[in-house]
């Protein structure tokens, strides 16, 4: 991203007034506003003379807790009073102008707070350290002699300032050169389960989503795009609607879609209900699920694949095994359904571009409206808001934020407010990618696992969204949590030999990251056919996997603390039953029990889970629960309900009658095991999700003997 | 023009007929807190009251509203945050993303004044609205913290 662009103050000042208050968004009040009235110690804490102590956060809070969770982390260092924290969105302009000073915005990967950890306490700390010397210079004593609680500092004559009185001191003291931080041991605030900063306005409304910008003179726009893959807008007859109530204009939007903008949403999507639209044929018109798969299971045995991890000598082991065990899986395209659809505002003018957005990764968005608007970046902005849900399809494909910006080049100087359908966020989504794997495991006649060839079939999100990314050709994300070195997500067993491997096979829809990413195929494959071994080897599941995993302490650790807290030593309740599983991916250890029960019916219940944790740091262990008990309805859903189809080159789900989502009725009880090691920062967000779908679907086996190798459940009948 | 009354002030309001009741709180009125989520009754996001009970208004036609009838939405369910379901959400920091929650409330609010002391059957037969985050559990709990408080 180009460097050293200066904001024009007055004009960013004059979008404030225009519209940027009125719309509710946490816009860039300390940097715009405060900095008339109080200066900034640092780029991370303003501090006003009523003691409010203002932290800045560059990630975006989706409901995943990293706002609070950064704050907690900013506010520690300081010694601020938790009490007077509140927070504030710096934009992607100001960060570009000021030299990226609040590092990366994008929230994924669940980094958000272990990737800024290190700056951000940092930041905290120096703006400690210079108002101890503030003080320090108002008493005439060294900084040494103080002690700092809750935002009051105190003087070794029992003198004592508050932080709001020397703010503006503070601001001008030299920058250290070097702070220390805290030892986690020590915190008080940061490890502790305080509340989220951000429920009030969830809980009267008051909350302002990016869905919910109102401003004067905005329009509103309903677009319709191509419903068949690679087709192209041919016609539309803008004279059957421009008669219908509030209808303003009706606009081809890029070469694929059409729009009609009206003064309310209702009625800009009510006359494109009736706009005849015609659609170029397409090379993929006869696409379907039948050559989909017929291409993933060519994959499943085609003699060239991209290697990931690899050890010994897999087809030896194989043809010297006792057992030869044998199993194919298929997880299917999954959709986010992020309660809020995708939408944008945008407002253009001749030398300014503006757009107010849910996004994982305003940078980009900042990116995507330059190019869109065709002025350079200090001539735009981007202001945030907190998203209705992200779980990743925000974090790319933005190009719902071109769409508005193209709609409100045509009305320049009118806000122009694009809202997405559910219908047309369903069918035009990035979904998790469509893969199968065949998993072939020996086994000894000891029943220890020999060997493994994990053959993963199907579908790349890098060589589709970022194939720069891509490693000679294969996509290393592939393999998440498969992976020999230590760190992100480490492959949790010894196997003597040892094949993992992936087909890519790149069906022409769009994939993308969503929650847990490949991580979710990749568990669901491999903890499922470690219990299909377990049991081939009649073997208990919890130790068939401890006789593996002596040289992953951690792993298995999280493994244990689960079984244990389910009480897998002892037998369940009558009637029901017990699966396990485990993962490691962002950087953190997890695992999960489950159990269930299965009637007559085939009817699944799930009882409950036990689900352990090992982020290594602790930043918040209430928000790590909520993440844990998130991870576990979203990859639940996934288990037992999502699947997105394709025929005739089309997205057959539109809404949520046919991609049905996991309700409250089948939500299991969850318990939080939060075990962390300490001295590594593993992320939260996600990790969960992984063990969702094979903890319970081994305790389905263990209830049906039916074996769910094809996601979703919904498409095996469990009656016995 | 036809009125509507909302949390108890009267509106009038310039909508077609068939617009449903969620786009005229949201577009005409101003009232963001109820939230569009599928446009078919699935989700239950623009959960508001009508003469107490539990409505999804992406389903009311605006013609279909009687003069007397009492819409609450979540802006009017309390002035000061201080229903008990809002205490209790915020007792147990039920929210994640929040966009549902709106709903949710509402849902809940209507369900506690059916039945003060919901069992987990209940509240699993009566909260049908969707969540993506997944704060059923807390959603649950909440209820059950709201019932102690009302």
């Amino acid at each position: 991203m180009t460097r050293h662009f200066s904001l024009s103050r007055r004009g960013f000042l004059a979008s404030l007034a225009a519209g940027g208050l009125s719309l509710g968004f946490r816009i860039p009040t300390a940097a715009a506003q405060d900095a008339a009235a109080v200066p900034e110690i640092n780029a991370w804490v303003v501090i006003r003379p009523d003691d409010t102590v203002v932290i800045r956060v560059a990630r975006i809070e989706m409901g995943q807790g990293t706002l609070t969770g950064l704050a907690q982390l900013v506010a520690e260092e300081l010694d601020a009073d938790w009490e007077k924290v509140t927070w504030d969105y710096p934009t992607p302009g100001q960060n570009v102008a000021r030299d990226r000073v609040w590092g990366e915005f994008g929230t994924y990967g669940s980094q958000g707070i272990r990737a800024s950890q290190q700056y951000v306490r940092e930041g905290g700390a120096a703006a400690r350290a210079m108002l101890l010397q503030a003080a320090a210079n108002r008493w005439g004593v060294d900084p040494g002699t103080l002690t700092v609680s809750k935002g009051v500092i105190s003087g070794p004559d029992g003198q004592t300032l508050r932080y709001g009185e020397l703010a503006a001191e503070a601001a001008q003291v030299e920058v250290p050169a070097q702070v220390q931080l805290k030892d986690p041991s020590t915190w008080t605030i940061a490890g502790k389960p305080v509340k989220r900063l951000d429920t009030l306005g969830k809980l009267d409304g008051s909350q302002v989503y990016a869905i919910d910008t109102r401003m004067p003179e905005m329009v509103n726009a309903a677009i319709r795009q191509a419903p068949v893959l690679g087709s192209k807008l041919a016609s539309f007859d803008a004279s059957a609607v421009t008669g219908m109530p509030g209808v303003q204009k009706v606009v081809q939007v890029d070469d694929n879609a059409v729009a009609v903008v009206a003064d309310t949403w209702w009625r800009a999507k009510t006359a494109l209900d009736a706009l005849p639209v015609e659609w170029t044929d397409s090379e993929h018109a006869n696409l379907s699920m039948a050559e989909i798969h017929a291409m993933l299971d060519e994959g499943l045995r085609a003699g060239q694949a991209f290697v990931g991890t690899q050890a010994g000598d897999v087809q030896a082991a194989i043809q010297g095994a006792a057992q030869v065990v044998e199993a194919e899986y298929y997880f299917p395209w999954q959709h986010h359904a992020t309660m809020e659809p995708m939408n944008a505002t945008a407002r253009v003018t001749a030398d300014r571009c503006e757009v107010w957005i849910a996004t994982q990764d305003a940078e980009a968005v900042l990116a995507v409206v330059s190019e869109a608007s065709g002025l350079p970046i200090p001539q735009c902005e981007v202001y945030r808001a907190h998203l209705g849900g992200g779980f990743g399809r925000r974090a790319s494909s933005h190009e719902y934020a071109r769409q508005a910006v193209l709609l409100a080049k045509e009305m320049p100087g009118t806000p122009v407010k694009l809202i997405w359908s559910r219908e047309e966020d369903m069918i035009h989504g990035t979904f998790h990618p469509i893969t199968k794997a065949r998993m072939v495991g020996a086994l000894d006649a000891d029943g220890n696992l020999t060997g493994l060839h994990m053959r993963i079939s199907g579908q790349s999100i890098l060589a589709t969204l970022l194939p720069f990314m891509l490693d000679e050709g294969k996509d290393p994300f592939t393999f998440q949590g498969l992976n020999a070195e230590e760190g992100e997500g480490q492959f949790g067993y010894t196997v003597p030999n040892l094949l993992i491997d992936h087909a890519m096979r790149n069906p022409p829809v769009r994939p993308g990251f969503w929650r847990g990413v490949n991580n979710n195929q990749n568990a669901f494959y491999l903890e499922s056919f470690m219990d299909e071994l377990a049991h081939a080897a009649g073997r208990d599941p919890l130790e068939f996997r401890r006789a593996h995993m002596a040289n992953h302490p951690r792993h298995l650790a999280v493994l244990e603390a689960a079984a244990q807290g389910i009480g897998w030593d002892t037998p369940p309740p009558e009637g029901r039953f017990r699966g396990l599983s485990q993962h490691m991916g962002y950087g953190s250890y997890v695992a999960a029990a489950a159990e269930v029960s299965v009637d007559d019916r085939g009817q699944l219940t799930i009882h409950r889970i036990v689900a352990a944790t090992d982020p290594g740091t602790v930043v918040n262990p209430q928000q790590i629960e909520a993440q844990v008990e998130g991870s576990f309805a979203m990859g639940l859903s996934a288990a037992l309900h999502g699947e997105i189809t394709v025929e005739g080159g089309r997205v057959q789900q539109e809404n949520f009658d046919t991609y049905p989502v996991l309700t409250m009725w089948e939500m299991p009880a969850v318990e939080s095991l939060i075990r962390p090691s300490g001295g590594f920062w593993g992320g939260v967000g996600e990790p969960t999700i992984f063990v969702a779908a094979p903890a319970v679907l081994n305790a389905v086996f263990a209830a049906t003997g039916t074996r769910v190798r094809q996601l979703p459940l919904d498409g095996t009948s469990l009656r016995t | 023009m036809p009125r509507i009354i909302v949390n108890g002030t009267p509106h009038d309001v310039d909508a077609e007929p068939d617009t449903p009741l969620l786009w005229v709180l949201r577009e005409q009125l101003g009232l963001t807190g109820t939230k569009y989520g599928c446009g078919i009754a699935a989700c239950g996001a623009c959960t508001v009251h009508i003469g107490g009970m539990a409505t999804r208004s992406c389903q009311v036609q605006f013609q279909d509203i009687a003069p007397e009838d009492e819409i609450t939405t979540i802006e009017g369910l309390s002035p000061d945050r201080t229903h008990p379901v809002q205490q209790a959400w915020l007792e147990i920091d039920v929210p994640q993303c929040g966009y549902c929650q709106s709903g949710q409330i509402m849902a809940a609010a209507a369900l506690l004044a059916a039945n003060p002391n919901p069992t987990d059957e209940d509240i699993a037969a009566e909260m049908t609205n969707l969540c993506r985050c997944g704060t059923y559990n807390r959603i649950r709990a909440g209820i059950k913290r709201a019932a102690e408080l009302l």
